[in-house]
């Protein structure tokens, strides 16, 4: 076992885990917190809903796909300006976590948007004709039963935000991917990267049966 | 009482406007079951919506209880609607919230009651459309005839004085059908609630409705009684919804006759003469000879009828005619 995993320090290990694990679990809160109400403003703006606003929805739309189609590693470098003077540091797990909500939050409000769109348009009528307001439509009808669709749009977003956090490395926010890339891709110790792949693999496949659990508890179709 | 003062509907589409409903004078008697009937497209659930105003209208006026609702403000449409229950063909219940929680929704949206008075309503409501046992399943628990109870407990939770029925029996099978038209028809006679229903089966008509209006093409193109729609139907697109309730095929009629001698003739009962013995006595007393060709006896409503088309043969066939007439039959002369 010693000769077998030579190179990998597990304290090393340890701490680059902690890392990923607060880089994930800061960004997903900003994410959901800051993606939530973008989703539902997308989904009310758009074609044939609610609230239904070509030009609003059109420009909301571009903005969205625009951060979408950035490849991260650019809006990390990009944003560096703007998360110095968000956190007052570009360095680190706080320097990370700026990049990774603006990358993540509009992925994770279409996603949202999808899910509201499956809501049968039948019960935003019903709940209408009880004399809802608007408000109450959102609270007590559309988000409830989207909600199986929201989980599982944050169990893929908390996924694609950990394969972001392996590139977050670039700015020395450390993690698991920046361990791999360091000593396993550029110092050819096989066995540290092996370790940190497996144990980001343990993490994705908690993350989705955990979300998957969540997504069936919460369905009664 | 609900009015329509030359309303009219466009829907754009594109750059068009296509018209759903022509401009349209209706008025609905409170009290009563109200059917609509037409093809798919005639405008009937446009017309239904615009009750509530999940449509608006393009032009014209709707009063109901004499209050303008197309002159409401958002405050006051919401009060209203809480004064109009909707049901829809596939239920439209939240399949997040049990059949309690459905129920309650109306009265928790409301907010004038408090928790347990909610409950306490909720309860009774379910006793009422006899869903008492499954107050704690959710809607996919269920079967088709027992989410739509549980629509009609949702929408009669806030004491409304209209129920909108948007083709409530079309998702369900014809014994369910019966016992939701059922509890529609007890609803409306115990609760004294106006019901709009929407079908487009003439049979849903003759078992529940007092009145009628035949819609095609955003067009009302008759309207009345059931009893005189359904028997003596003027318009043609009314004539095929009727034949389709009697299964009758009348021209398949006409060349099965051929070789019947006689006068045929169409003999329509109502109420008391329906379980009278009128024919025999007629019969009997002018000697004219008979034959029944078709015939159905049955209920509109509470109103027995019976329509018979039978074949006339004898000297003294004019008179039997008069002493039919005279005895408040309807005769009509098919050949
Ligand atoms: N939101 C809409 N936008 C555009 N056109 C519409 C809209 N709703 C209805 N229409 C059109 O208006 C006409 C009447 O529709 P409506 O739904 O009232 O018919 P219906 O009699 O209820 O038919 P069905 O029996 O199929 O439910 C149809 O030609 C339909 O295509
Ligand atoms: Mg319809």
């Amino acid at each position: 076992m010693d000769t077998l995993l030579s190179n990998v320090d597990w304290y090393d290990i340890a701490v680059a885990s902690l890392e990923t694990l607060l880089m994930l679990g800061g960004s997903l809160i900003f994410t959901v917190l800051l993606g939530l109400p973008l989703g539902v403003l997308l989904f009310l703006t758009g074609p044939r809903q609610l609230f239904a606003q070509k030009g609003f929805y059109a420009v909301l739309s571009l903005v969205t796909n625009v951060l979408r189609s950035l490849p991260f590693i650019i809006l990390l470098i990009v944003m560096i300006p703007v998360t110095v003077m968000i956190t007052g540091t570009s360095l680190g797990v706080a320097g990370a976590i700026p990049p990774l909500v603006v990358g993540a939050t509009p992925f994770f409000a279409r996603l949202v948007e999808t899910a509201l769109r499956e809501v049968d348009r039948g019960i935003i009528e019903a709940t209408q004709a009880m004399g809802a307001t608007t408000k109450q439509i959102i609270f007590n009808a559309l988000l409830p039963e989207a909600r199986p669709g929201i989980l599982a749009a944050v169990t893929v977003t908390a996924i694609t935000l950990v394969s972001y956090t392996a590139m977050a490395g670039v700015v020395g926010a450390g993690g698991l991917g920046d361990l791999a890339i360091r000593y396993g891709y550029q110092r050819f110790q096989t066995d540290v990267m092996v370790v940190t792949v497996v144990l980001l693999l343990v993490l994705v496949q908690l993350l989705q049966s955990v979300g998957d659990r969540l997504v069936v508890h919460y369905s009664r179709k | 009482m609900i009015e329509f003062f030359e309303v009219h509907k466009a829907y754009p589409v594109g750059t068009e406007q296509i018209t759903a409903l022509q401009p349209c004078n209706l008025q609905i008697p409170s009290g009563q079951i109200f059917g609509l009937i037409g093809h798919s497209g005639a405008g009937k659930s446009t017309l239904l919506r615009l009750i509530n105003r999940l449509e608006e209208p393009s032009s014209g006026r709707i009063e109901v209880a004499g209050q303008d609702i197309t002159a409401l403000d958002a405050a006051g449409l919401r009060a209203f609607r809480r004064q109009v229950g909707m049901i829809f063909q596939h239920f439209n219940l939240l399949s997040s919230r049990t059949v309690a929680q459905n129920v309650a929704m109306p009265l928790q949206l409301a907010g004038e009651l408090s928790r347990a008075a909610i409950k306490d309503k909720v309860q009774q409501l379910l006793l009422r459309v006899g869903l008492q046992d499954h107050a704690d399943k959710y809607p996919a628990q269920l079967s088709g005839g027992q989410k739509q109870r549980v629509g009609i407990a949702r929408a009669l939770s806030t004491d409304p004085r209209i129920l909108l029925c948007d083709e409530a029996t079309s998702a369900l099978d014809p014994q369910t059908t019966g016992q939701v038209l059922q509890l529609l028809s007890e609803i409306n006679r115990e609760l004294g609630l106006t019901l709009v229903l929407i079908t487009h089966e003439m049979d849903v008509i003759r078992r529940i409705c007092d009145q009628v209006a035949v819609m095609d093409a955003g067009v009302i193109v008759e309207q009345g009684p059931v009893p005189q729609v359904f028997l003596h139907p003027q318009h043609a697109t009314t004539r095929r919804f009727v034949q389709e309730a009697e299964q009758l095929d009348e021209n398949q009629l006409h060349q099965d006759f051929a070789q019947v001698q006689g006068r045929i003739l169409r003999l329509t009962f109502q109420g008391e003469t329906t379980y009278q013995p009128l024919l025999g006595r007629v019969v009997r007393e002018t000697g004219v000879d008979f034959t029944l060709l078709a015939g159905r006896i049955d209920r509109i409503r509470d109103l027995p009828y019976g329509q018979l088309t039978v074949a006339f043969d004898g000297a003294e066939l004019d008179l039997a005619l008069q002493r039919l007439q005279a005895a408040d039959v309807h005769v009509e002369v098919l050949r």
